[in-house]
């Protein structure tokens, strides 16, 4: 097996991600989404780093996964405020902003 | 380690085999994680897609990271979203139905647009060589990774640190909520619900019978028909109370006609009773 | 020497500049110093005569470079001064006469408190009108011509606390204006012609342009010519100019800025010259205008837009000879020339009539007055005999010569302009003879002035003298000894100019000259002209001197009555002007409000109608805006790959 289909199938859960990311309400299934896109993106940089045979892109996948640590932490405080106030998960509902 | 180091432009049949399963698992993972209506349910498909991405990580000789995916992610983070989806509610169950107009078929649209357009991509980049990671790997994994973090990252190493606590402390902020008055005590919420009248008791208790007295079951009123107020507030605000007033009943009628078959009785007879 | 040329408009200029900066401690000196920097420049014009006359004709024209005042590319314009005969010509007659009315207006401007500031702009006038027959090249002059045009403006409307002179002076720089943009677009065309608009390179090379060209500069000098001197269809404005002082309108709007379109017609002599048909043009602008200007001036009653009217006749003639080409150029400068003694001398005599007579400016209410101002009477008498054409005086020696260069122009124009010309010196001696007789002659009709509101007086002071008798008496001998030098020059210059043709071989070089043969002897001419001149004193004398003048001006015919109102000029203008551009600004307004706000408000419609359905993109759900952020991400992709594969 060619090494390359790792990226092949972080491409595809990327786009599977991105794609709930779209259809989905619940605000927290969105996060799930978005953190699906970020292991994407992690087992790609793990690939690439087997590829050209340095440790670069395992570092860089560590800081992604620190920082999708610290999105997590903010994003789920947003969404218990959120449910707080409004006693909904959906994003929907946060439209304030339309006309 | 010398098996992924010899290892240029193909893998061993072990790890096919191994890519090939759970590469399955991962992908109906994520498609689960989209398409499950229940949040907690997207939560454990998206942990399992994660522990096949571990997987997949130490079969790219990155060890380091492997364990952390298993540890952070699938241990903490994992864990802080059910425990949010515990916090929202747990059985509250979404519907799939869209309600902006085209959303899904604009979603379908871009989403396979962007799908084809990065495998077309890959597939025209020509990567076909692979160096292996058996030279850096050399002095060992973890102090090779070390020393990449504590030296040429070391900055961004601390920043990520920053971001962190600053995280954290955005979290404390968000959540957290001023008390803007003291907290009525005990002798003073009795003493105004006396004054009040509407509920001078303590609220009923949920449930009926032994096997139905669950928080989420409201108690029955003698006429039978459920009491809103013998549940929990917020399960009232989610709508997650469960009535069981009709099965109770049809647990009785079921109760009576095996007793009269026990009896002799005959149903007729019952009815014309 | 050509270093001193600077010094003559250099010497008013500082005057003007210190009078109008100076401020009030130089109320009581200012008029002297004034007079004596008009002298100065006086001098020095006549230091620089003295030096011309010492040098052969061919070399007699004198430069000075002062500095480069515009330099932008190949627009050079240099600030340059060239001193020839007819500069020189000018030079003596602004600064001259200019002085001798600085002298009169110490006289006339006595009582009134802002004299300084008078004897400012004066200075102001002389320095600006120097500059425009001093400068070397179109540009130049172009500044000296505006100079005169705000000195112009500034005294007309000297007594600005009356509406009249206030309405006068911005009529007449609102005229002018029309005037200037001719000369302006002269200026351009010139330029995008030759490259150049300095005098000599212009000149030279005018033959070489193209005849259609050299019409249109032509037409636009003209136009030029006609705001600044008053020429049919600018005229409007002089009659009304007489609103400013009488010194005014003795230097300014008779003597010398009212002759600078003809200045300015014959110094491009070269550009007329092969442009004919621009030429026609010109003859019979003057030739309309000098019967116009005739024809106003028999029906006023007061004495200075009679005068005016006559002014505005007398540049006719000058015009008209311009027109005529190199036959004509000597006798438009000569005429111009010797007109300025004469109406400069006839205007300070009306000024010092108005002076004794309580400013009074109506003729009715004068008459007899020769008895009580001898001076005045002689000077003016002098005048008016120049005026007229009496032989041996000025105006015989000049205004000949133009009638005889008029019928010289040949064919059925010649037998027109000539006849107009002499039909016009009929006329002149009409209204001459009509404005002496109800002047100095018969029973005395003044009375006190009922009302001081209702004086139609010309000076401030009249009000507190308003109600009193007047009491004529003769001016002061600063406003006489100036009256007396131009009734000299208004005896002998004509025959000094014209005896030996000594004008004429002073300017030939300049000008240029050819001689005109009229198809009848010039004897001939002269003759005719003396008989129309008496038919015209004549029938002046039979209707104002036998019989009594009513005091108040009878209906008269259909002509006196559009004549008192200066032939309809006014209405003329109302109409076809003013109605037209409010008619014009009203379809404006029309095509304004319709078509452009139309397209505007379209616009702005149609903007808003796509908005508020682009609005609807924005619905305010995240997901839609991930969608669109996402469909981005996806074409970028797309173009990327796209471009790489390509």
């Amino acid at each position: 097996m060619n090494p390359v289909n790792y990226l092949y199938l972080a491409a595809l859960l990327f786009t599977i991600g991105a794609a709930g990311v779209l259809i989905r309400r619940n605000a927290i299934v969105l996060f799930m989404c978005v953190e699906l896109m970020l292991n994407a993106c992690n087992l790609a940089f793990v690939a690439f780093s087997r590829m050209h045979g340095n440790l670069d892109g395992q570092i860089i996948a560590f800081f992604t996964m620190v920082v999708a640590a610290a999105e997590v932490v903010v994003g789920l405080a947003i969404i218990v405020s959120l449910f707080r106030t409004r006693h909904s998960a959906s994003v929907d509902d946060a439209s304030l902003m339309k006309l | 380690m010398s098996a992924l180091a010899a290892a240029a432009t193909t893998t061993s049949t072990g790890e096919a085999i191994q890519f090939w399963v759970l590469a399955v698992v991962a992908v109906i993972g994520a498609l689960c994680t989209i398409l499950m209506k229940k949040a907690v349910h997207s939560a454990l498909c998206l942990a399992g897609t994660m522990i096949v991405l571990a997987v997949f990580y130490l079969a790219n000789g990155a060890y380091f990271l492997g364990v952390v995916q298993v540890i952070v992610y699938t241990g903490a983070i994992m864990m802080l979203f059910l425990f949010v989806v515990m916090l929202v509610g747990v059985t509250a169950a979404d519907s799939l139905k869209e309600t902006i107009k085209g959303q899904r078929w604009l979603a379908a649209l871009c989403g396979l647009g962007f799908g084809i357009l990065l495998i077309a991509g890959l597939a025209n980049a020509k990567l076909t060589h692979f160096n292996g990671l058996g030279r850096v790997n050399s002095a060992g994994h973890v102090e090779g990774l070390a020393q990449l973090i504590f030296t040429r990252y070391i900055f961004a190493f601390e920043i990520t640190g920053a971001l962190l606590i600053t995280a954290a402390v955005g979290a404390m902020v968000l959540t957290h909520r001023e008390r803007t008055e003291r907290a009525a005590t005990q002798r003073e919420l009795s003493e105004k619900r006396v004054r009040e009248g509407v509920q001078v008791p303590p609220l009923p208790a949920p449930g009926v019978y032994a096997r139905h007295n669950a928080v989420d079951i409201a108690g029955l009123l003698p006429d039978g028909t459920p009491s809103e107020l013998t549940v929990n507030k917020t399960l009232r605000a989610r709508g997650q109370i469960r009535d069981v007033s009709t099965e109770a009943l049809d647990d009785l009628k079921a109760l009576e006609q095996r007793s009269a078959e026990r009896l002799g009785r005959d149903s007729r007879e019952e009815a014309s009773k | 020497m050509e270093n001193l040329i600077a010094l003559l408009v250099g010497a008013p200029l500082l005057g003007a500049a210190v009078l109008l900066c100076g401020g009030r401690r130089l109320d009581k000196a200012g008029h002297w110093l004034g007079t004596l920097l008009a002298a100065v420049s006086f001098g020095i014009g006549v230091a620089l005569f003295a030096d011309m006359l010492g040098r052969g004709a061919e070399d007699r024209t004198l430069y000075q470079h002062l500095f480069s005042w515009v330099s932008v590319g190949s627009f050079q314009a240099d600030f340059a001064f060239r001193l020839d005969q007819l500069s020189m010509t000018f030079v003596l007659l602004i600064s001259g006469v200019g002085t001798l009315i600085h002298v009169y207006s110490i006289g006339y401007m006595e009582h009134d408190e802002r004299r300084r500031r008078f004897f400012g702009y004066l200075n102001l006038f002389v320095a600006a009108m120097l500059l425009l027959v001093l400068a070397d090249n179109y540009l130049l002059l172009y500044f000296g011509w505006e100079g005169v045009g705000l000195a112009s403006y500034l005294l007309i409307g000297f007594w600005q606390h009356k509406p009249s002179a206030a309405t006068a002076a911005k009529k007449a720089f609102l005229v002018n204006r029309v005037g200037d943009i001719g000369l302006s677009i002269a200026i351009m065309l010139m330029f995008t012609t030759f490259g150049t608009f300095a005098f000599g390179p212009v000149l030279a090379n005018a033959d070489k342009a193209s005849e259609g060209t050299l019409t249109a500069i032509g037409l636009m000098l003209l136009l030029a010519a006609c705001g600044k001197s008053a020429q049919v269809p600018l005229q409007s404005w002089l009659g009304d100019a007489m609103e400013g002082p009488t010194p005014v309108s003795a230097l300014i709007h008779a003597a010398t800025m009212v002759t600078a379109g003809v200045y300015l017609i014959v110094r491009s002599g070269a550009i007329f010259n092969a442009a004919p048909d621009a030429q026609l043009v010109v003859t019979v602008v003057g030739a309309v205008t000098l019967l116009f200007g005739a024809i106003v001036g028999c029906a006023k009653d007061d004495i200075k837009k009679a005068l005016a009217g006559s002014t505005m006749s007398q540049i006719g003639y000058m015009v008209l000879a311009a027109g005529l080409g190199p036959v004509g150029y000597v006798f438009a400068i000569m005429h111009l020339v010797t007109h300025g003694f004469f109406k400069a001398g006839l205007f300070l005599g009306a000024g010092s009539v108005m002076h004794g007579m309580n400013d009074e400016v109506d003729m009715r209410k004068y008459g007899g007055l020769r008895r009580y101002m001898p001076v005045t009477f002689v000077t003016f008498g002098l005048g008016y005999l120049a005026i007229i054409g009496f032989p041996g005086l000025s105006g015989f020696f000049s205004k000949d010569k133009i009638i005889e260069a008029a019928f010289a122009k040949g064919g059925t124009e010649g037998w027109i302009l000539g006849g107009a010309a002499l039909l016009g010196a009929g006329i002149t001696a009409f209204y001459m003879t009509r404005v002496m007789l109800l002047t100095f002659f018969g029973e005395k009709r003044w009375q006190p002035a009922p009302d001081a509101d209702q004086v139609p007086s010309a000076e401030p002071a009249a009000e507190h003298r308003a109600g009193r008798m007047p009491h004529p008496h003769e001016s002061p001998k600063s406003m006489t000894i100036p009256m007396i030098v131009l009734a000299f020059g208004s005896v002998f210059a004509g025959a000094f100019f014209g005896l030996g043709d000594r004008f004429l071989n002073w300017l030939e070089p300049v000008t240029g000259y050819e001689h005109g043969n009229p198809p009848v002897g010039a004897l001939t001419v002269t003759l005719s002209t003396m008989v129309v001149l008496a038919v015209g004193v004549a029938i002046a004398w039979s209707m104002y001197g036998r019989k009594p003048v009513p005091v108040v001006a009878p209906r008269g015919s259909f002509l006196t009555r559009a004549a008192r109102r200066d032939l309809f000029q006014d209405d003329f203008n109302h109409v076809v002007l003013v109605r037209g551009g409010e008619h014009l600004t009203r379809s404006l307004v029309y095509v304004d409000h319709s078509l452009v706000d139309g397209v505007v408000n379209g616009t702005a419609a149609s903007v808003g109608g796509l908005s508020g359905r682009l609005r609807k993109l924005q619905n305010g759900y995240a997901r839609s805006y991930a969608v669109s952020m996402f469909g981005g991400t996806v074409v970028l992709i797309a173009a990327t790959l796209l471009m790489r594969a390509v």
